[in-house]
């Protein structure tokens, strides 16, 4: 039960919360409302000529049947990012929070990862699988095995999920290794008799990850593919960005990024509503 | 530009400042074509447009469309009085960025054109004289370069740039209609012919005999010939600087080969690079200045100094005969090849240029096609077929727009 508080003044809290209020209409409620209203229009690079055409950029997309392999491609790439580097994140926690000499040391070299920016991450997986010149390819070339990520597709796919994942880890490592040991041993064995399984856990938090898989990699698939070949790792963030900036369709990029932003929203619904409900913050 | 030509581009404001007191040009780097181009259109919107922006050939249609953005420069030379003599000019450059009435637009300033890269010394350890010259010499010359030891015959970069659009120029073919939009923006891509798809699957299907050996979009497929893997590469003549860094081998240049099904004689090759748009919305007297830094620029001197440091083509006749005085080609031989085939014959209707709509989205679509031939998992004649009818979706999308 939550204990209700009085404050006297009427406009202190509104004064205490206008500046936070400020910030997300100028740098979020601002853009996405200019977005949603570019998604309406038709208009030239420069700008000259510009046509209200109400819902063309979206039937537009929606009957290119190539959006919907993009959308598809989207979800496998980011359930993929997410679950790979949670299960990874995860032994590795397990690992280090048993571990007694040398924890530290263990627990600085997995963090180092995240703090290597996306596009660093993808230039160092880049040289490392370069069908030419990389040393990773000069090894599975040794297996019989001819890594060529600019014409496979299932192995540039490949690519940008493991270096999105290398990435990833050290961030989800973090927050389970602190998460391990803030448990009392009593509370875990607690909470196994209450049923709270691993599995839930896991599902309380892949879908801010999913979410997290959908933006922060566009630096290393920019970096690592380019969406190519033949699309094969294209995402919808890429090609938002790739429409919008190397094409210069707005209204076409600003409809693909209202339907993003739906997607979230829709995302963000169900973590709040169905996920985090039923863990109990209060006790 | 950025990197060894972006030093030199500094070093032509540099030299033009100084060889006058009355204007002064502030070079200014915005990253790749993309970037600038993108940038230049934001600054535009912003109105904090330079006076003058660098932009590459694919992003010609769009600039031309944005009417009240640019000022062509024959009309900036014809209102600052500056004398400008458009002959002096070879036409396989400025055909390209001309109206269908002849005015020219922007200025040229980086043109380059395919040309046929090939390894010297593998071609001796093969025992082979000469660079092929005709598409069936390709695939024998690739079998003699295999069974020399070498993992591939060949490959090439910019592949829409490469075996879309100058391969249809250069056996006098139809890229689009309307002369290859030159004519209209209600035009339709028509490269997917019954011998374009029979060359780009013979080249898919010479894969399995190590003849070709794709290497990705762009310069990507670079390391493949400067590592030796594959003994010829079709790219761009402005790879000198690059080469001649990372190559370890002596290297030539040779004339694209021909395919003898289509044509018996080469037409002539396309131009690839950048020109500089003027824009609007500044002083009558600063276009001045504009003006005569342009018509610096195209000076022979400066012109055959740019020509022989990048291996960009020359873009005035003046240029061109300068650096052959200088002795520029005796010492180079095969930095003609480039304005050889430019000028190889008058320009025709399907050899001048192409002048598409969201072309640099159509480029990328070309690309996504032409992967999954080499990947085996379409056909050339079904990939093809797909390219043109994606494509002509977003030229339709285009002359809607505009």
């Amino acid at each position: 039960m939550l204990k209700r508080v009085h404050f006297r003044s009427s406009w202190l809290p509104y004064a205490l919360v206008a500046p936070q209020i400020l910030i997300t209409l100028v740098f979020f409620m601002w853009p996405a409302g200019q977005s949603i209203y570019q998604s309406f229009l038709i208009e030239d690079a420069f700008g000259f000529s510009t046509e209200f055409v109400w819902f063309e950029n979206y039937t537009y997309l929606l009957t290119d049947s190539l959006y919907f392999d993009t959308v598809f491609r989207t979800l496998f790439f980011s359930f993929s990012v997410a679950f790979l580097s949670l299960s990874i994140a995860l032994l590795l926690a397990g690992f280090v929070d048993r571990i007694i000499r040398g924890a530290m040391f263990y627990r600085t070299m997995l963090i180092w990862p995240y703090a290597v920016a996306p596009v660093i991450a993808g230039a160092l997986w880049v040289f490392m699988f370069d069908p030419t010149l990389g040393i990773l390819t000069a090894m599975l070339d040794s297996f019989g095995w001819h890594w060529n990520h600019r014409l496979n597709g299932g192995e540039a796919m490949a690519l940008v999920i493991i270096a999105a994942t290398w990435k990833q880890i050290s961030y989800n490592f973090l927050f389970l290794v602190a998460a391990m040991q803030a448990i009392p041993k009593s509370l875990i064995e607690a909470a196994a008799l209450d049923g709270a399984g691993p599995l839930r856990r896991f599902r309380t938090i892949i879908f801010p990850l999913i979410i997290y898989a959908f933006f922060e990699t566009f630096g290393i698939i920019h970096v690592v593919t380019g969406g190519g070949p033949a699309k094969a790792t294209e995402i919808l963030v890429y090609k938002a960005y790739s429409d919008g900036f190397i094409g210069l369709d707005l209204g076409g990029s600003a409809a693909q990024s209202t339907i993003l932003m739906i997607g979230v929203v829709l995302l963000t619904v169900i973590q709040f509503r169905y996920v985090e409900r039923q863990v109990d913050y209060s006790s | 530009m950025g990197a060894e030509n972006g030093e030199r581009v500094e070093k032509l404001a540099a030299d033009f400042n100084a060889s006058q007191n009355n204007y002064r040009v502030v070079p200014s780097f915005k990253g790749n074509y993309t970037d600038t181009m993108t940038g230049a259109v934001a600054a535009f919107r912003a109105r904090k447009q330079p006076h003058i922006v660098q932009v590459f050939e694919v992003g010609t249609a769009t600039m031309m469309a944005a009417k009240g953005a640019i000022y062509p420069v024959e009309q900036l030379m014809a209102d600052s009085d500056v004398v400008f003599d458009k002959s002096i000019y070879l036409t396989g450059v400025i055909s390209y960025y001309q109206t269908p009435k002849g005015n020219l637009l922007s200025m040229p300033f980086n043109s380059s054109t395919p040309v046929l890269w090939y390894n010297r010394e593998a071609f001796a350890k093969a025992g082979i004289k000469q660079p092929p010259s005709t598409w069936q010499e390709m695939f024998n010359v690739s079998e003699k370069l295999v069974a020399s030891g070498m993992k591939c015959g060949f490959s090439f970069g910019w592949q829409s740039w490469v075996m879309i659009e100058n391969f249809s120029t250069w056996h006098d073919q139809s890229i689009g209609t309307q002369q290859n939009g030159f004519a209209g923006f209600d035009t339709e891509l028509s490269f997917n012919t019954p011998e374009l798809k029979r060359r780009i699957q013979s080249i898919a299907d010479s894969q399995s005999s190590g003849h070709f050996a794709y290497g990705g979009r762009e310069d990507d497929s670079l390391p493949l010939f400067s590592s030796g893997e594959c003994g010829m590469w079709m790219s761009s003549s402005a790879n000198t600087a690059a080469l001649s860094s990372q190559a370890k081998f002596a290297y030539g240049q040779s004339m694209l080969p021909l395919d003898t099904s289509i044509a018996t004689e080469p037409q002539n090759s396309i131009i690839g690079g950048a020109t500089l748009w003027v824009l609007q919305g500044h002083s009558k007297q600063s276009y001045r200045g504009v003006a005569e830094f342009l018509t610096y620029l195209s000076g022979a001197e400066v012109q055959a100094w740019w020509h022989q440091e990048t291996g960009y083509v020359p873009i005035t006749i003046a240029a061109a005969e300068l650096s052959r005085e200088q002795g520029f080609y005796q010492r180079n031989p095969d930095y003609d090849v480039a304005v050889k085939q430019l000028n190889l014959n008058t320009p025709t209707e399907n050899s001048k240029g192409l002048r598409f709509g969201n072309f640099v989205q159509i480029r990328t679509i070309i690309n996504e096609e032409l992967e999954s031939v080499w990947a085996g998992t379409k056909t050339a004649s079904s990939a093809l077929d797909d390219a043109v009818s994606r494509g002509n979706r977003l030229l339709r999308r285009f002359e809607r727009a505009n």
